[in-house]
């Protein structure tokens, strides 16, 4: 057998496979080709720029990822590195791997910077984030951008008690960069049964209080904002509108009612969450799909439906609850995955039975429908049949 | 026989039960066959003109029955019908 050199290798390679010029990879991105692009070169390299819209697979992983990034080879797959050498050996293993059309970047990325073409410098993970996060980061479905997606993003928690406690345990152990906690209570020895943001040594202090610690215990990555304020249609947009998405864990059906009509109001996602004795529902509520009031025009009449503290609550069913919006509000802010919009989870822990119903728009909706009759914050108690509140609470919401 | 599934809230009508299989060839018979069998049931579900109650959905399989045929919904055997109520619990106290 035939020795080849370095040189040889090179040119062999590039005899088998297609090559490009940034400006002609240019204008296939441009014209809206469907071109798969992946940057091969090693991490430090990347991080200095990159081809925008470029997928980072450093070379030695290549054949490893590259089906989980463009599993049709039929399609073109452009690789480049640095300078077209390591890319052009890179397209020749794709080739054995029975792609038809890899493409190597002739000049790598230094031709593509030097033509004078836009690149990105990415917001990359720090050296201890990428050791916090990893298991995340190497889940094809989350990856590096998944994981800054998530440290770039803000959820809003509507209570700190048994659906918010482990929600906003997870959230903040997944690094979402910003936590609002909105709760008006403080811990009493009997939440501590389920919600477990607190404990005892927590007896008696407001429960953003204890939660904010506990939050930034498991993670000093998050920013917490408490509110110690209780949430009504005074206050309800100025503090969800600072956040991505809203995570309800709320009590009571006036909040529930408010904050989906602020959330809607404001075109947020909203992961909804209920539980009862043994019996949960999570759904999601946003614009593609139906809101609160599409499933339950009106609320119940007082009493009708006894509550947590009047009926009981097995103290784990918040955790797999709570567990479920933290996984659905991950999901909606990465992008992947079947989201429970238009869908929702029963789960019956007494029989241990999961099921999933379809929940569609209601066209008479009174706040989505066809045509809306609620198009601002009203008074939830009076609607939910109960005395109305003193609205004497009439200061900005300020993060405690 | 329907499969019905019965939500926490009613289930101190039917002796504990989470599941019955129930007789009837459409939803609203599903319901008045219940009532029959455990008093009670009807009126929870039911508002006074006999319309499913508001803050209730009840679905045949996986689809709410207000998209489909409401309390004429045919019931087939083997069908499942759930019963599901909103529910305020979050055990959290935000008010």
């Amino acid at each position: 057998m035939a020795y080849l050199n370095r040189d040889q290798l090179v040119e062999k390679a590039k005899s088998e496979i297609e090559e490009m010029t940034a400006r002609q990879l240019q204008n296939r991105l441009e014209a809206g080709d469907d071109v798969t692009v992946i940057d091969i070169r090693e991490r430090d390299e990347f991080v200095q720029g990159h081809v925008l819209g470029a997928t980072f697979i450093p070379r030695g992983f290549l054949e490893l990822q590259v089906e989980a990034e463009q599993p049709d080879r039929e399609q073109p797959v452009v690789l480049y590195c640095a300078g077209g050498v390591r890319s052009a050996l890179a397209a020749r293993n794709l080739k054995d791997m029975g792609y038809k059309n890899p493409i190597s970047l002739i000049g790598g990325f230094n031709g593509w910077k030097n033509a004078g073409l836009p690149f990105k410098v990415p917001t990359v993970l720090s050296d201890a984030q990428q050791m916090r996060y990893s298991r995340h980061t190497m889940l094809p479905d989350v990856g590096e951008a998944g994981q800054i997606k998530l440290l770039d993003s803000s959820v809003l928690l509507i209570g700190a008690g048994g659906l918010g406690s482990p929600a906003a345990m997870y959230l903040a152990a997944a690094g979402i960069g910003r936590l609002g906690i909105v709760d008006y209570d403080t811990v009493d020895v009997s939440n501590l049964q389920r919600q477990l943001l607190h404990g005892e040594k927590d007896v008696g202090r407001p429960k953003i209080d204890s939660a904010a610690d506990r939050l930034q215990d498991i993670n000093p990555d998050v920013e917490v904002d408490g509110y110690n304020v209780p949430l009504r249609s005074f206050n309800a947009m100025d503090i969800i509108s600072g956040y991505d998405l809203v995570l309800n864990g709320s009590d009571n059906f006036p909040t529930r009612y408010l904050v989906n009509d602020a959330c809607r109001l404001l075109g947020k996602p909203l992961v909804d969450g209920s539980i009862f004795m043994f019996e949960g529902q999570v759904t999601i509520f946003d614009e593609t799909g139906p809101c609160y009031r599409c499933l339950y025009p009106d609320p119940p009449p007082p009493g009708e439906v006894p509550s947590c503290a009047e009926a009981g609550v097995m103290g784990v069913l918040p955790g797999i609850v709570g567990s479920i919006q933290a996984v659905e509000a991950i999901k909606l802010i990465i992008g992947f995955g079947d989201s429970l919009i238009g869908r929702m989870l029963m789960v019956d822990t007494a029989d241990m039975t999961v099921r999933i119903l379809k929940v569609g728009q209601n066209p008479e909706c009174p706040l989505c429908g066809d045509h809306p009759t609620v198009t601002e914050l009203i008074d939830y108690e009076q609607f939910c049949g109960l005395p109305s509140l003193a609205e004497d609470l009439t200061m900005a919401p300020v993060p405690a | 026989m329907s499969t019905v599934y019965i939500p926490t809230p009613l289930r101190r009508l039917t002796a504990g039960a989470s599941k019955l299989e129930v007789a009837g060839s459409s939803v609203g018979e599903v319901i008045q066959a219940l009532e029959a069998e455990y008093p009670g049931i009807a009126e929870k579900v039911l508002d006074q003109d006999g319309q499913v109650k508001r803050f209730i959905n009840v679905f045949r399989n996986d689809d709410e029955i207000r998209s489909l045929d409401g309390l004429n919904t045919q019931v087939q055997n083997s069908d499942r019908i759930s019963i599901v109520p909103a529910m305020a619990g979050g055990c959290a106290q935000t008010n």
